[in-house]
């Protein structure tokens, strides 16, 4: 058995929690952000379908189902029973006075299971989940932010 | 197009690479038509940013002709009256790049937008936090490639191309994309009031903007400071008093200059390379602890020590990691303030731009090279070694060699 995995991560946003919460409800946009999430399929107001992005043989799915809902402050979701992946998260909305935009907490928990499905996830988290899960949470503020994620890709450089 | 690329320590090269495109809506492409080389320059070319890689186009400092604008390009600023930009506008380009939508683009403090580094991490794990992205200067601050090109892609040009008044030159107005800001916005931070002296440190191009920015700003007198001798005439002809560290000892000197009391703020505008500060293997280390290596940062130190009591110390030269010996029991006893930071540029486009126009200050004085993009690795050679008389190279990237 794989050690569970839990992390947070807060960072502060210049946007109305109402605006953060209605992009981050609708998971399927999620992906756009979220360097290691190819798609999020989402079937009704509590359930949908969440597929990584790794090596072929790699991709890892699961269902996943809401479990908390609190308009504009609060969403909690997990997997369903039986998945490969046994995992949970939430992300919570803070107001801040004098125009200081919204505190954003997100907290994900893996519990890989043992085995294929257990070291592809880990592959994928990588050495470091809490960047990563920071890193996504960077480039939901720059999407919320500014309309766009920054990036160098695709510039022209000298040889190498 | 042809670019200026870093190919390891005290190696550029004009290489032939890929035009830039569009990969952001709110991009614009820009076809240069002057670019400089800039004393940071020299910091990545010296080796000391070890974010750089090689195939990097170095510049920060450019303008040019807008010749594409993103789909998200829509809105003006008041920078520029609110015009929205169009293709064929004319543009100076900052080489700090802001989204104009963050808390710190929101208060004015654009060089520490938080949305346009795509590595933050990296800058995370040096500096504590992120400052914005810049233009071709080293993955630390994103990796953007620069503007000693025929042509670059800017990341948010509805915030940050600024439209230049066409009666003005190339020349006069180049250099609101980095020196000129610098130096003032130094000399903005020496709090000067009326009788102030002002101690500079380095009559390089930042030091020749904040000696005469000190005056516009109602300072009596600037005392300048450096060793390379055609740099302290161009600062004499400034209108400031000048020291050689070589002929004299810098801190009696300035005492005996101001009855005693010490210049009322003193600015290092000479940073981290004045004497052999360096970094190593940063790029590795960042994901661990930094180890690095560290000089004398003289100019600071003797900056601090030299400063009138409840003075003010300006540091717009760059640092990149850690000091040592720092007289910070100087600086406590003393009551002193530190003021610092990489530029706001779009605070200073437009107040700087109405102070050229009305012939306040007419920053071509600068220049002491033209050449061809062709010619970029001799000039940074004598940029460099200051050989020639080198103190300011602008490039042409679009005129035959």
């Amino acid at each position: 058995m794989n050690q569970p995995i839990k992390v947070e991560k807060t960072l502060t946003i210049n946007k109305p929690a109402a605006e953060l919460y209605r992009f981050w409800h609708n998971f399927e946009n999620l992906p756009h952000f979220m360097k290691h999430l190819k798609q999020v399929k989402v079937y009704d107001a509590k359930t949908s379908h969440w597929t990584t992005s790794g090596p072929l043989d790699g991709t890892v799915e699961w269902d996943a189902v809401i479990t908390d809902d609190r308009e504009n402050e609060f969403i909690a979701w997990k997997s369903v029973e039986n998945a490969d992946v046994d995992n949970s998260g939430s992300i919570q909305f803070r107001p801040m006075s004098h125009d200081r935009g919204t505190e954003v907490k997100v907290v994900t928990e893996y519990n890989p299971p043992a085995g294929a499905v257990g070291d592809a996830i880990a592959k994928l988290l990588g050495e470091s989940p809490k960047q990563q899960i920071g890193d996504d949470l960077s480039r939901f503020k720059m999407l919320m932010e500014t309309g766009e994620i920054a990036t160098t890709e695709g510039q022209p450089k000298g040889r190498k | 197009m042809k670019a200026v690329c870093w190919q390891g320590t005290k190696k550029v090269e004009v290489e032939n690479v890929p035009d830039p495109k569009i990969l952001n809506p709110r991009d614009a492409i820009v076809k240069i038509t002057s670019t400089a080389i800039c004393g940071s320059d020299l910091h990545l070319y010296d080796g000391f940013n070890p974010t750089m890689k090689p195939g990097d186009i170095l510049g920060h400092e450019f303008m040019g002709e807008i010749v594409e604008l993103g789909s998200g390009v829509k809105s003006g600023n008041a920078r520029n009256n609110g015009q929205p930009l169009a293709v064929g506008d004319r543009v100076v380009v900052p080489f700090t790049i802001s989204c104009g939508s963050c808390f710190f683009c929101n208060r004015n403090l654009w060089s520490l937008c938080d949305n346009s580094n795509p590595n933050a991490w990296m800058a995370e794990a040096a500096l504590g936090h992120s400052p914005s992205g810049l233009f071709g200067y080293s993955h630390l601050t994103g990796g953007y490639a620069g503007g000693q090109a025929q042509y670059a892609r800017v990341p948010f040009a509805d915030v940050g191309l600024f439209k230049v008044p066409s009666e003005l030159t190339d020349e006069q107005v180049l250099f609101l994309t980095d020196i000129f800001p610098t130096g003032y916005m130094g000399a903005e931070n020496c709090d000067i009031q009326p009788g102030d002296t002002v101690a500079i440190w380095g009559c390089g191009p930042v030091g020749q903007f904040a000696i005469r920015s000190a005056f516009l700003l109602g300072a009596e007198r600037v005392i300048a400071i450096d060793l390379v001798p055609e740099r302290l005439q161009m600062a004499k002809e400034g209108g400031a008093e000048v020291l050689n560290i070589e002929e004299v000892e810098v801190g009696e000197a300035l005492k005996e200059m101001t009855g005693g009391m010490g210049p009322d703020s003193v600015m290092d505008a000479v940073g981290m390379e004045a004497h052999g500060f360096g970094l190593e293997g940063f790029y590795d280390k960042v994901k661990q602890a930094a180890r690095l290596e560290t000089d004398r940062p003289n100019v600071l130190r003797q900056a601090i020590l030299a400063c009138r009591k409840g003075g003010t110390v300006s540091v717009p030269g760059v640092y990149t990691g850690f000091v040592d010996k720092i007289p910070m029991g100087a600086f406590m006893n003393k009551g002193l303030t530190m003021k610092t930071g990489q530029t706001h540029i779009h605070r200073y486009l437009r107040p700087l731009t109405e102070r050229i126009q009305k012939g306040e200050i007419d920053p071509s004085f600068l220049i002491t090279h033209k050449l061809p993009i062709d010619q970029a690795p001799h000039a940074y050679e004598i940029f460099k070694h200051k050989q020639d008389n080198c103190i300011k190279v602008v490039l042409k990237p679009n005129e035959a060699a």
